[in-house]
């Protein structure tokens, strides 16, 4: 069973409905997206070219990547376009308390210092 | 073998004739047209003179086809005198033909009311191949013409008239138009319609006469109105050709006089079509007139049999969007009426009831309903089941007609007279499984169109390997053609992608339909929409071009190609600031600053302080110039200032894909505007307005639109076909895709050459949505939403 360190991480209006935002959590950049009902929450590369996927257009519980549009399942993390080929990115559980999302990270895996400075949300 | 002798080589002649020859083979056969023309359909003339059909397609039997039936063929001969005791015919060559069996088929010739002056040069009728190629020479931009009669005849001829950029005016007697097929207030509806399309309406007016001095110049109504008019077209109404009827003693009325076997007072003269009265009516639409050549040609080749019973006339009037259909009888008296009317829309829909039986139909402005109640007219079906919903669509389940129900012998096709037995044995024998080969096959649905939906559902039910052809639907998300689409978010009043998801599609939608639908309803509402960021490109919520690192490209507007100094620093100084990792001049006469992050965008935008340059998106780019009359030694016009003035009046607007544009001061096209989405070439006393060019995937040289003499008027040619370029096009279609599946002819008969009103339309959508447009990169000021450039940053810090 893995273990989680919760980490609360922006308002849920900082994430319009059926859009993602990029979000740096130590060294992971992740991608995080307003489904309306649930806001879920994968790695921010696509397993392509590293392609931006809080830039994409989201499609049900999918995202496409803006640079290719490779297709990410953003429940399961995989890649459903071109083709079911194997390639996943991780994905993140997601809470909502006190209408703040909150990404639960791995305990298993190093974090580091924030990197960025600018730009808080909201 | 026995000679028969045909005397008119019409529709209803060659139809009947048609079916004599598949009974038996027996006659040896003569046929003489007075026309110099094969058997040609003349119900689509007005499609002709409309520019949308050649006279070559609207033939019904090319020579070949008298050839192999040994028919003896006499074009151009009338026949002026029947001997009916000697057997004989006379034509006006003076050559005597015997005959065993005549067939008189002479047609109905347009009446001439007691108008003084028709005898002038100028003065048209609207009734054969001929006069429609003298009105087709005589039209053109600019020219008057009043059309006399304002049934579905003149209407047609005065809508054709003015596509061909006439300006025209139809002058009717009666109080409303077409009041034969439709009552007062339908009628209102198509004046109403007819006066959108740029048709002067004048009702309840006499003409006088007809002036001029041999030839026309003008029209004079009882009331003192005077009209100038280049030409005048005479529709008031058609007369059968009954005189070598009368001349051989048969029994005429007001036309040759037939029972129900179509047989005449003479055992050996039948006649058939306008030329006939059956029951005391005479009949002018096509349906009729085939149905009758079917009960003769039993009569005449000895398997008398079948009988004529007359015909629920049904009239559609063939002018592209202005929907008007009537059938039966629709006098209210005796009968009760059932209407619905929507003003808005245009939409009139009338039907009248006798005992539970629907006895008449009236559509204007949707007649998609027309053949469900032509079968409700012809079945006798009672529609007491049904009496609360006659006039809405039927539930689902049942939807249209029940194509299985319809009888063998009704009639789907009526411009061509095709009817379902026909189409069903295409589909059986000659291995028809798609719409265009029922067309090759039959010419079913090559008339007015209205009977398409009827086809496909008589081939999606019998063909074996139907092949919908379908046009080419946005995606699985919105399964639509594009131009449906538009017509269903505009007629929906639709505003927002998720509620046409919702409503029309999965509810879900994608990244290839849902800018599509974003493009739409920007351009339908002329930007008084619901804009759904969520449903764009990551260029259109930022307002930048993503590259393939996930940085963005920055490309300010520089109209025209023309910068300063100054401008030119601080693009400078903003590279050096913002670490720009390359600053390029593009093809396009403008500076690229590449690898610049999401989040710098606003500050850069803010320290250019320049407009977008609409780089990243579908959308206006730029207008290429050259120096022009400035400075260029060669140049005829001022290209920098046409130019920029062009790039102001488009700039900050949403296209179906890029638009990119040039004008040149001279034909030597220094700034390449033959291969542009819209060129303004330069020549002396004057500019060409060229569109559809491409010099990137493919390379396709621009098509003409116009010549004109000045500025305003080249701005004008481009507004008019951008605005219909981003109102016609499918999203993602260039214009050169688009200008080549729609052909220049089209293209330019719907802008330059369209009547003023549709120009005007066109041009004030244009406007509105121009008012509506701003510079996108004001969001760096105030951003449309506060994460729109930056990332999350955790509240808590990570260690």
């Amino acid at each position: 069973m893995t273990e989680y360190r919760w980490v609360r991480v922006a308002s849920c209006e900082s994430v319009p409905v059926r859009e993602g935002r990029a979000a740096q959590l130590g060294d992971r950049e992740i991608a995080i997206f307003n489904l309306g009902d649930q806001f879920l929450a994968v790695d921010g590369q696509c397993p392509h070219r590293g392609g931006p996927l809080a830039d994409g257009i989201v499609s049900g519980t999918s995202v496409v990547c803006p640079l290719h549009a490779w297709k990410i399942d953003l429940g399961t993390g995989c890649v459903q376009r071109p083709a079911v080929n194997g390639s996943c990115v991780a994905t993140y559980p997601v809470r909502v308390e006190d209408g703040t999302i909150v990404v639960g990270l791995p305990l298993d895996t190093p974090v580091v210092a924030v990197r960025r400075s600018n730009g808080a949300a909201a | 073998m026995k000679r028969l002798v045909v005397v008119g080589n019409g529709m209803a002649g060659m139809a009947c004739l048609e079916q004599i020859l598949a009974h038996a083979p027996r006659f040896e056969v003569t046929v003489f047209g007075d026309e110099t023309h094969v058997n040609y359909n003349r119900v689509l003339l007005s499609s002709v003179l409309a520019g949308e059909k050649t006279a070559d397609d609207i033939v019904l039997h090319p020579i070949e086809w008298y050839q192999r039936h040994d028919i003896d063929l006499r074009l151009g001969v009338r026949i002026v005198d029947v001997d009916a005791e000697a057997k004989t015919v006379t034509g006006d060559d003076g050559r005597i033909t015997p005959y065993d069996t005549l067939l008189l088929a002479t047609g109905s010739r347009a009446w001439l009311p007691p108008i003084a002056g028709l005898d002038q040069d100028g003065v048209f009728a609207f009734r054969t191949l001929d006069d429609t190629r003298a009105l087709l020479d005589r039209s053109g931009p600019g020219v008057k013409a009043v059309v006399i009669g304002g049934g579905l005849l003149g209407l047609e001829a005065a809508r054709g008239l003015q596509v061909q950029g006439c300006d025209v005016t139809v002058v009717h007697l009666m109080a409303t138009l077409m009041e034969r097929q439709l009552d007062p207030d339908a009628g209102h509806y198509l004046a109403g319609k007819m006066e959108d399309l740029g048709v002067r309406v004048l009702l309840g007016r006499s003409t006088a006469a007809v002036l001029g001095n041999g030839r026309v110049e003008g029209v004079a109504l009882e009331d003192g109105t005077l009209l100038e008019a280049d030409l005048v077209v005479v529709a008031a109404g058609i007369r059968p050709n009954v005189e070598l009827a009368s001349k051989a003693g048969l029994h005429v009325n007001r036309g040759i006089v037939v029972n129900d076997s179509m047989e005449t007072s003479d055992p050996d003269i039948f006649a058939v079509g306008e030329c006939v009265e059956h029951n005391g009516v005479c009949y002018g639409l096509i349906a009729p007139l085939l149905e009758q050549g079917k009960v003769l040609a039993a009569t005449i080749t000895g398997n008398r049999g079948p009988v004529y019973v007359g015909t629920v006339q049904a009239a559609t009037l063939k002018i592209m969007g202005v929907d008007v259909f009537s059938a039966g009888d629709w006098s209210e008296q005796h009968a009760e009426p059932v209407r619905y009317e929507d003003r808005a829309l245009g939409v009139y829909k009338k039907l009248t009831l006798r005992e539970g039986k629907l006895v008449g139909a009236i559509l204007v402005g949707d007649t998609s309903d027309s053949h469900r109640y032509m079968e409700w007219l012809r079945s006798g079906a009672d529609l007491t089941p049904q009496r609360r919903h006659l006039l809405f669509p039927p539930p689902a389940a049942d939807a249209g007609l029940d194509v299985a129900a319809m009888p063998e012998s009704a009639t789907v096709c009526g411009c061509v007279g095709v009817t379902k037995g026909a189409i069903v044995r295409a589909i059986h024998d000659r291995g028809v499984n798609t719409l265009s080969q029922l067309k090759e096959c039959t010419r079913a649905s090559t008339g007015c169109g209205s009977c398409t939906p009827l086809c496909h559902e008589l081939l999606r039910a019998v063909a074996p390997e139907f092949e919908e052809e379908q046009k080419k639907v946005i995606c699985g998300c919105v399964p639509f053609a594009e131009d449906r689409l538009r017509d269903i978010l505009r007629s929906q009043k639709l505003r927002s992608v998720q509620e046409v998801l919702e409503i029309y599609g999965n509810g879900i939608g994608c990244e290839v339909c849902k800018p599509a639908l974003s493009y739409m309803l920007d351009m339908l509402w002329c930007g008084e929409h619901d804009e759904d960021r969520s449903a764009r490109f990551i260029n259109d919520r930022v307002h930048a071009n993503i590259q393939n690192d996930g940085t963005f490209s920055v490309v300010p507007r520089i109209r025209g190609g023309v910068t300063s100094p100054a401008e030119l620093r601080r693009i400078a100084d903003v590279a050096e600031k913002y670490d720009v990792r390359m600053v390029k001049i593009t093809g396009s006469q403008r500076i690229d600053l590449l690898g610049i992050r999401k989040e710098d965008l606003p500050a850069v935008w803010a320290d250019l302080g320049m407009p977008s340059g609409q780089a990243y998106t579908k959308g206006v780019r730029m207008v290429k110039t050259c120096v022009g009359t400035d400075f260029c030694r060669f140049g005829t016009q001022d290209s920098i200032a046409a130019g920029i003035e062009l790039e102001r009046r488009f700039e900050q607007l949403y296209t179906p894909h890029k638009v990119k544009m040039a004008a040149v001061g001279c034909p030597r096209n220094c700034a390449e505007a033959t291969v542009k989405d819209i060129g303004l070439v330069g020549v002396e006393g004057g500019w060409q307005v060229v569109v559809g060019g491409a010099a990137g995937k493919g390379v396709r040289k621009a098509d003409l639109l116009a010549t004109v003499e000045t500025t305003q008027q080249a701005l004008e040619a481009a507004e008019l076909f951008f605005q219909y370029y981003r109102e016609n096009a499918n999203y993602l279609e260039r214009t050169y895709d688009f200008v080549e599946r729609l052909g220049i002819e089209k293209v330019r008969k719907e802008t330059v050459y369209a009547p003023t009103a549709v120009r005007h339309a066109l041009l004030d959508r244009l406007r509105k949505s121009k008012a509506r447009a701003r510079d996108a990169w004001h969001e760096g000021r105030q951003p449309r939403h506060p994460t729109q450039f930056i990332p999350l940053t955790p509240m808590e810090t990570l260690t």
